[in-house]
């Protein structure tokens, strides 16, 4: 097993320090004769934010499936921190820092809050098949309470995931995907179905990450996404579409016909 | 005032750490369980030799081997038929490699021969696993019921290891300590000392980073992955840990018997492992036992039932089919679903009647 290796890279050993955080070459995936991704290339600087838009169907899913390594691409090479992780499967980039959240919430029902996102920082370190509990002055579970404190559920710690209100399964997403030491995250729809109040205090996490750690985040919610991205990139149809500044996509009047001009919400 | 009281442990700053560690642990165990713990213990004054021996050595036995497909199936989501072939794998392996009346049997030490036999055993669990985790649901049940039978009959057809149909007799524990431990009492504390570990063991595990991450996969296998978890890894880890427990349940069985034959781990023993899980309930270690010591009951009982109410005796699986049924049909939890909903009206109704809290 290679987790002596993949726990060394929390600290940016790997990679040369010029490398893109993530740099897709050519990448596309088919489902049979559906050409969901085609030749996507994309490149994004460390501690670079960047949002991805796009209407249903236009492949932005499938994009994070590929870089997070829940699929295969058909083809193209995909390489984070200078490294190339085409054919790694999910573990393995996951230990070199990327994280994801998903769309719909992917949590573990059947356990409580504290035992997620502890889940989440033993994932990312040693001791994965550890056959002893974690002590009282565990830094781990120090480290899991802190991330539940940061996106407000320490008064629901030991409350089974199962029972938890929709907004805050939203928020323990979050918090799993900041365990650990994450140099890129990748954000599927993290304010769908959040209230108005929940969508201010999401705005004021993903602003607040500190500044190594990147982010790819998909929003449908302009306001959002205008908000925490410093780029934006708009796919249509499996494809880029446009890519620029926030100012620049919004005001591109290509980009308005074709998205913000029908079924924006 | 001057305390009569003679310093207790936990009092005293400077009892070596492990020491605390062990009352914190003593203290947290539940009332409940210390009244178990207390009539296990002096079971042996009251139980004559028959229900020692036969009904509770027999029910630990059983429910180690439950106790496996619990933690697979409980923890891990994966039902797997494959436990008893792995616990007559070891003690086939016990008999073959130790002493018995059989020839082939090569009469090693049991300092030796019993952890080989737990490691060949498990071996053979973890490659079962490793082909079985590759699969979900209904062709888990599938791919280790095939290899269940695939093992019954090698042991009926092969004479070289395993020695066909008549299999091995005469398999006896070691005389350790100067012990007779075929002795009812003997043999009662050593399967009870045994059952007890194994079921301290698991409850450890479950709040363990292993455990914890096995239900992770249970509840979510993809996002296991994308949390840095190896979930095929994990899975057949869980089978080897399950293969360990099944192997000692294994030994204490072809202990028990004196012999052990292609039967022990046939079919229906494969069955009955499952009847035992899912009676008992899944969701915590005491339902394999609470389960075993049920099924035990029937399967010696049954018959002098049936009789006693004139219907023909050889009849008495049909009752414990019956008997299973009504359980999983009134709990979907087994024994272990009954007693929570129990629990859970008693404080109900003390609510309902004012009671403050509930006494535990």
């Amino acid at each position: 097993m290679s987790e002596t290796l993949s726990d060394q890279t929390a600290g940016a050993t790997s990679g040369t320090a010029s490398a893109n955080a993530l740099e897709l070459t050519g990448v596309s995936k088919l489902f049979g004769a559906l050409a969901a991704l085609s030749e996507i290339d994309l490149a994004i600087k460390p501690g670079e934010r960047r949002a991805v838009l796009g209407s249903n169907g236009a492949g932005k899913t499938t994009l994070f499936n590929c870089i997070t390594g829940d699929f295969l691409p058909s083809s193209g090479r995909i390489r984070m921190f200078g490294e190339d992780v085409t054919r790694f499967p999910a573990q393995e980039r996951i230990r070199r820092g990327l994280r994801r959240t998903y769309q719909i919430s992917l949590l573990f029902n059947g356990l409580t809050v504290r035992d997620n996102v502890y889940l989440a920082c033993r994932g990312v370190s040693r001791g994965r098949y550890s056959f002893l509990r974690p002590r009282a002055d565990d830094s781990l579970m120090h480290a899991s309470e802190e991330l539940i404190a940061a996106v407000h559920l320490t008064d629901l710690i030991d409350t089974p995931v199962a029972v938890l209100a929709y907004g805050q399964q939203r928020q323990l997403e979050i918090a799993l995907a900041l365990a650990g030491a994450p140099r890129l995250i990748l954000f599927d729809e993290p304010a769908a179905g959040l209230s108005p109040t929940e969508r201010r205090e999401l705005v004021e996490i993903l602003t607040g990450l500190p500044g190594h750690i990147g982010y790819v985040i998909i929003e449908h919610d302009m306001d959002v996404a205008l908000r925490v991205a410093e780029r934006v990139t708009m796919m249509h149809n499996g494809r880029i579409f446009k890519e620029g500044l926030p100012e620049e996509i919004e005001n591109d009047p290509e980009v308005q016909a074709l998205y913000l001009g029908d079924g924006h919400e | 005032m001057q305390s009569n009281l003679p310093d207790t442990p936990l009092a005293n700053p400077t009892a070596p750490r492990w020491w605390l560690w062990i009352v914190d642990r003593i203290a947290a165990i539940p009332g409940r369980a210390w009244a178990v713990m207390l009539i296990l213990l002096v079971m042996p004054l009251v139980a004559n030799d028959f229900f020692l021996f036969q009904i509770f050595g027999w029910s630990f036995i059983l429910g180690i081997v439950a106790l496996s497909l619990m933690f697979l199936a409980g923890y891990g989501g994966m039902v797997s038929l494959i436990q008893m072939s792995v616990a007559g794998l070891a003690g086939y392996m016990v008999a073959l490699f130790g002493e018995s009346g059989t020839a082939i049997s090569l009469g090693l030490p049991w300092w030796f021969v019993i952890p080989l036999a737990i490691a060949i055993a498990t071996l053979f669990g973890s490659l079962v696993g490793l082909l079985a985790v590759r699969t979900e649901g209904i062709y888990t049940i599938m791919i280790t019921l095939a290899m269940a039978s695939a093992f019954y009959y090698f042991t009926r057809q092969n004479y070289t290891i395993f020695n066909g149909y008549t299999g091995f007799n005469l398999v006896l524990p070691p005389a350790l300590f100067g012990v007779d431990w075929r002795q009812p009492v003997a043999f009662y504390y050593l399967t009870l000392v045994v059952a007890g570990l194994c079921h301290l063991l698991v409850t450890y595990v479950s709040r363990a980073p292993f455990g914890l991450a096995l239900q992770g996969v249970r509840d979510n296998p993809r996002r296991m992955a994308a949390l840095g978890f190896n979930v095929t890894a994990h899975r057949v880890a869980a089978y080897a840990f399950a293969s360990v427990l099944a192997s000692i349940g294994g030994i204490l069985l072809v202990w028990q018997n004196a012999q052990i034959a292609p039967g022990t781990a046939g079919i229906h023993a494969t069955f009955d492992i499952l009847i035992i899980a899912v009676i008992g309930g899944l969701s915590r270690p005491s339902g394999p036992f609470l389960g075993a010591f049920l099924f035990v009951l029937l399967a010696t009982f049954a018959p002098d039932v049936l009789r006693a109410i004139g219907a023909s005796g050889e009849r008495y699986k049909m009752l414990i089919g019956a008997i299973f049924l009504i359980v999983v049909f009134v709990s979907p939890d087994g024994l272990l679903g009954l007693w929570e909903r129990w629990k859970a009206r008693m404080v109900r109704d003390d609510m309902m009647r004012g009671g403050g809290g509930v006494d535990r």
